[in-house]
């Protein structure tokens, strides 16, 4: 993305007219190459899959080819958009006709805008540089070819989710990533808790897919259509029950997905996949596609005020649930995954406030995936250099061993922190920004959610530095294998022995620090990202926020100094032990994910099992026990009759003539009756 | 002579064949039971021919008596063949086609 950036004044809605026509003669041309976006890495995916270990030497390029090419191709169309008139820039690509039956008309098409292409290039660029890092860093495992095919397989999902220009086709690729992520989870699936963290996450997943399932049904239902087209000209003219239903199931969906609150359960889980999936598919992508589901669905939304709102909560809760997960957690992994969670809260909180908040949710999704995709990388690459240790507090001082990792992982702990000038500074400041814009008639609204968002800021630069100085700074608790030891603790454990990590995993991280720290600036500069996405969320008037600007941003900063400066003294300053001490009620909660387990297994799963145990037993009694029981009936029946059959030729024959006696009784009766 | 007699008779005959079936174990004798029944038949027939003046059921007597010998020369071999296998002629001792 970053080489893309020099074509970017293009983009500020000021294209030259010359440049107009001359490409848009073109432009149909080079939209039609837009399949390729999905058909390559599928192609990669078909490849490895079916060549199987006859690939293995060159199956790991080969994922990294198909992805870049995809990448290459995302990078063309991008330029021909720049290259329309900013109210051209919505391109239908029809494919060919997929249900035709009855009220139901559907083609597959592609719809190709600045809101789908911005998705393009995010996963294919991030996509294709984890790719390359996950070539080293898969490098000594067997089962590699089916990594990147399994990898290959996501980012062709996620495209078509991206670019679908349906419901339907968005539901194929919604469910294409959920697979993907869930053979990715249990990638190493020997390993037992692992498969359960995938299909932990693969049922958690299916809950939100029964809303994006059931707000289908409810358009086909209101419009008797799914396509992006229809629906979202109908929906104005749509009552508000039906739209707020239709929203709050797709709000669902998007929950499930976007591991928001209260379908948040599984992400934690998910990192027991290899660290470049949780980079790509748990931070950077796969996890965002519920803010794409809401910012897409913006019509439909807007007809609902109350789901809206209920967005906006949605989004407030997580966010602060996820910061006080990430404060209380040691794995470093488990502690970035609940700040994803906590970063997709305000991108949903942002999502929920309507125009003013849809581009800044997109632009916050833009830099979380670039500065979270190199911090995972770098967690990643410190378990590397550890033999695969994620507990924080058996880490310390490794800022002197992996110079590299280090200063990358201080680029994307500043972006997130929102330090000027850094990339999070212009995303999440704005997101504060928005949600301190007051609400007609509800000026609670200002106040609740903007005060929510500022507290993240606070508590993410808390949890945030922590994880930074835990790992990087500090004494080390490490065992080093040599007598010089001055840390607490440190000669117990296994001798680790610290190094940076091969160029082909630096350089993704390099190039990704390199986003964290100048992507923010240069797309907000001249809003050029806002105008840029205008086309699909349409202008938002510039409303005043309930404080001036330069007292939220102040404020937000003074917040994030305080946050760092008690995570500075608490885990660089003083000694941090190496087993966790027993904490407060609240950190002991937080280590637990809040109890998000146990309510969930008090609520849903023990009822769950009992009503499955009770329906087994219902089945075994009831039904089958009903047709037993008949069966049983006709047994003994025939038991009786087969006395009859004694073998004595006298009772047959006296049987014969009581028949015969009932037979000429009978004809008699009838001859007579008739006659008479 | 009232010819509704003949019939009271053929009834009265038929019902003591079919006692004899009914009630005796020995071959020969339940044999016999079907014999007398199978006359009893006729007797029936041959009065009804003649209360009705119609030839047809001194036809269907004769052919009665036909099927009567012939039934009479096998049944007779079977149960002789039956007494020289199992020293029996008691009807109840053929029972294995039971169940």
């Amino acid at each position: 993305m970053t080489m893309l950036l020099p074509a970017l004044p293009a983009a500020s809605g000021l294209p030259a007219a010359t440049d107009v026509v001359a490409v848009s003669e073109i432009v149909p041309d080079v939209f039609r190459a837009a399949p390729l976006l999905v058909l390559l890495p599928l192609l990669g995916a078909a490849v490895l899959l079916l060549a199987g270990r006859r690939s293995d030497r060159w199956g790991a390029w080969f994922g990294v080819l198909m992805s870049g090419a995809a990448f290459v191709v995302g990078v063309v169309l991008f330029l021909a958009m720049l290259g329309l008139p900013a109210d051209e820039r919505v391109v239908d690509h029809h494919l060919f006709d997929w249900i035709v039956a009855g009220g139901l008309d559907l083609a597959v098409g592609l719809r190709i805008d600045p809101l789908s292409l911005t998705f393009v290039l995010l996963v294919t660029f991030v996509g294709t540089l984890i790719h390359v890092y996950a070539v080293a860093y898969m490098a000594h495992d067997r089962d590699r070819r089916r990594f990147f095919a399994y990898l290959n397989l996501f980012v062709a999902a996620m495209l078509v989710l991206v670019l679908a220009d349906s419901y339907l086709l968005l539901f194929v690729g919604w469910e294409g990533v959920g697979l993907a992520s869930y053979l990715l989870i249990g990638f190493w699936n020997h390993h037992r808790p692992y498969a359960v963290a995938a299909k932990k996450a693969f049922v958690m997943n299916r809950v939100g897919d029964i809303g994006l399932i059931v707000a289908l049904m409810l358009m086909f239902a209101t419009f008797g259509a799914v396509d992006f087209t229809t629906v979202f000209a109908e929906a104005p003219a749509a009552s508000t029950a039906l739209l707020t239903a239709t929203s709050l199931a797709l709000l669902l969906a998007a929950c499930g997905k976007s591991a928001q609150f209260p379908l948040q359960a599984w992400l934690g889980d998910a990192m027991a996949g290899p660290t470049p999936v949780s980079a790509l598919i748990h931070a950077a992508t796969m996890v965002t596609a519920g803010v794409y589901l809401v910012v897409r669905s913006a019509p439909i939304f807007e007809g609902a005020p109350t789901a809206q709102l209920v967005v906006v909560i949605v989004g407030a809760v997580t966010l602060l649930f996820g910061a006080i997960v990430g404060c209380a957690k040691d794995d470093i992994k488990k502690a970035l995954a609940a700040s994803t969670m906590s970063q997709i809260g305000y991108m949903i909180l942002a999502a929920g406030l309507g125009p003013i908040g849809y581009a800044f949710a997109i632009f916050h999704l833009v830099t979380h995936g670039f500065f979270k995709a190199g911090m995972f990388l770098g967690a990643g690459s410190v378990m590397h250099g550890m033999d695969d240790q994620v507990d924080m507090r058996r880490f310390g001082g490794l800022a002197r061993y992996m110079k590299v990792t280090w200063i990358t992982f201080m680029a994307g702990w500043l972006a997130i922190l929102g330090i000027p000038p850094f990339s999070g500074f212009w995303s999440k400041d704005k997101i504060i920004e928005a949600a301190f814009v007051p609400v007609d008639g509800e000026p609670w609204r200002a106040w609740v959610f903007g005060g929510v968002a500022l507290l993240g800021a606070g508590i993410t630069a808390f949890y945030m530095s922590r994880l930074f100085f835990m790992t990087f700074s500090g004494r080390r608790r490490w065992n080093d294998g040599g007598g010089s030891l001055d840390g607490l603790g440190s000669q117990d454990g296994p001798v680790r022995h610290p190094h940076e990590s091969p160029r082909l995993m630096t350089w993704p991280m390099i190039v990704l620090a390199v986003g964290s720290v100048a992507l923010g600036g240069l797309l907000a500069a001249g809003s050029r990202f806002v105008t840029w996405l205008e086309p699909v969320t349409g202008h938002a008037e510039h409303a005043e926020p309930v404080l001036p600007v330069w007292a939220l941003m102040t404020l937000t900063l003074v917040l994030v100094l305080a946050g760092a400066a008690l995570a500075w003294r608490e885990y660089a300053m003083a000694s941090v032990p190496v087993r966790a001490p027993r904490g407060s009620a609240l950190t002991r909660a937080a280590r637990r994910d809040l109890y998000q387990d146990d309510v969930n297994e008090a609520v849903f799963m023990r009822p769950g099992q009992y009503l499955t145990r009770s329906l087994v037993y219902a089945d075994k009694e009831m039904v089958d026990g009903g047709w037993m029981g008949l069966a049983g009936l006709v047994g003994r029946v025939g038991e009786w009759l087969r006395g009859w059959q004694n073998g004595y030729v006298r009772s047959y024959g006296a049987t014969m003539l009581g028949g015969l006696v009932v037979v000429a009784a009978v004809v008699l009766a009838l001859t007579t009756g008739s006659a008479s | 002579m009232e010819l509704t007699h003949y019939l009271v008779l053929a009834a009265i005959l038929f019902a003591i064949g079919a006692a004899t079936v009914l009630l005796r174990r020995n071959a020969i004798i339940v044999f016999m039971g079907v014999e007398l029944m199978l006359n009893a038949t006729n007797l029936a027939f041959v009065t009804f021919a003649r209360m009705h003046g119609d030839v047809t059921g001194q036809v269907l007597a004769f052919f009665v008596m036909v099927v009567a010998a012939a039934e009479v020369v096998v049944g007779l071999a079977i149960i002789v063949s039956i007494f020289r296998t199992r020293r029996s002629a008691s009807v109840d001792d053929v029972n294995l086609l039971k169940s």
